[in-house]
């Protein structure tokens, strides 16, 4: 028997009320891990104004780029203190903030060693389907060998990688531009 | 146990289109370039998994969330979650949220002049059983107007947030109510091209779920991307 999926339909602007239960700018509880860091920005939309309701879902292996099994941080079978999965909604100037330990270099099924990153899902009032990306550091090696990463057009590849905001307190900044010169790269999984 | 390798492509016209000009708000948030195809890693083949211990079991009744009952019609709203396989998409966090039967969200940007009430918070979640099923009491929420044209009005919906078993999985979508005369009006709804798709956004009228004497019920069957597997399974 097949089946077709389900139509997606927006979030709409009124999804706080129920998604907000689950936001939680603290992905790795604190005790996690690994290396520190913090990924703030703005989400933008055509006209370069803030998008103030849009909520961002982050997926994210652990420091040894391993997934967790479990989404609930006292449950993890993978690194204490870390549940991989966050959600955060924009304030009234486009902004979002989330803090996390920096993930590691895993690889897929056939092998091959991916650089590391965090998967990024996209809902908002005025987008019918999510939007799914990644995003990528700076300054790292294996960037260069990235099977994904390796799909998008050079000139495009700045849109996925993080830049530095404060190198010393680990702070990253990154920013979605939903349309226009620097639009964001998106996937098709 | 076997590891879905990918995840199948999405039937096109089944799915609504980023930009669709009569929905205002998607002509200045829909991305303008190409989405770039990726294949599927070990990041979108795993995603997070919500234990019963993450759940409030109550909250699955949304008429007994407060001291006192919200006003409107009761009704069950059940059914299963399933892949592209029809396998149940078992123990899955589902989460709901809707408007009260006036019309009117309990949030502070929703200015509609319809009351709010007292004893309704329009959300709620649960997890999938065993056989990927699902179930909720909630009231029949009511149509409201909304600005994207003259004298635009959305048809009753409830919104459905499902995870399934990665990140690939993800689907947020409404479920809308059988016979509602606005579902033809409304570009939301009219932005998923093919008929039939449309068709399945809406609820069945459920004898079988029906509670006598005190609500009626509704079904609404949800389906997951399915995915591939390793040949291992066998």
């Amino acid at each position: 028997m097949s089946l077709v999926p389900t139509s997606s339909q927006t979030v709409g602007p009124f999804f706080s009320i129920a998604l907000g239960r689950l936001c939680n700018e603290n992905i790795a509880a604190g005790t996690a891990a690994g290396e520190c860091m913090a990924i703030a920005g703005r989400v933008l939309d055509g006209d370069g104004m803030p998008v103030p309701d849009a909520v961002l879902e982050i997926w994210q292996a652990d420091a040894r780029g391993i997934y967790p099994r479990n989404g609930e941080k006292e449950d993890s079978s993978t690194a204490k203190g870390l549940c991989g999965f966050g959600r955060v909604a924009t304030n009234e100037h486009g902004e979002f903030r989330f803090v996390s330990v920096k993930p590691g270099s895993g690889s897929d099924t056939e092998g091959r060693e991916h650089a590391p990153h965090l998967l990024v899902s996209i809902f908002m009032r005025g987008l019918l389907t999510r939007l799914m990306t990644r995003i990528y550091f700076p300054d790292e090696p294996r960037n260069a060998n990235d099977l994904v990463l390796g799909l998008v057009p050079e000139e495009r590849r700045d849109t996925l990688i993080a830049k530095v905001a404060d190198r010393a307190a680990g702070s990253f900044q990154w920013n979605v531009i939903l349309q226009g010169t620097d639009e964001t790269v998106f996937f098709e999984w | 146990m076997s590891e879905p390798v990918s995840y199948r492509l999405p039937h096109l016209s089944t799915q609504p289109p980023l930009l669709h000009p009569a929905y205002v708000s998607s002509q200045k948030r829909a991305p303008t370039l190409p989405l770039i195809r990726a294949p599927h890693t070990s990041s979108e083949l795993s995603g997070p998994i919500f234990s019963a211990s993450s759940v409030e079991p109550r909250i699955c009744d949304l008429t007994r969330q407060s001291s006192g009952a919200p006003i409107g019609e009761r009704i069950v709203v059940s059914g299963k979650v399933l892949d592209e396989d029809a396998r149940p998409v078992r123990h899955t966090l589902i989460e709901i949220w809707q408007a009260n039967a006036a019309g009117r969200y309990l949030h502070k940007k929703d200015q509609h002049d319809a009351p709010l009430d007292p004893h309704f918070t329009g959300c709620g979640h649960t997890l999938t059983d065993d056989e990927g099923r699902y179930r909720f009491v909630t009231v029949r929420p009511g149509a409201y107007p909304w600005r994207n044209h003259a004298n635009a009005w959305r048809p009753a919906h409830i919104h459905f947030s499902v995870f399934g078993p990665a990140f690939a999985s993800r689907l947020v979508t409404q479920m809308y109510f059988p016979g509602d005369v606005l579902q033809a009006y409304d570009p939301i709804f009219n932005s998923i091209a093919d008929e039939a798709a449309r068709a399945r956004l809406v609820a069945g009228f459920d004898w079988d779920s029906t509670i006598p004497e005190t609500a009626l019920g509704f079904r609404f069957d949800i389906v997951l991307r399915g995915s591939r597997v390793t040949p291992m399974e066998k």
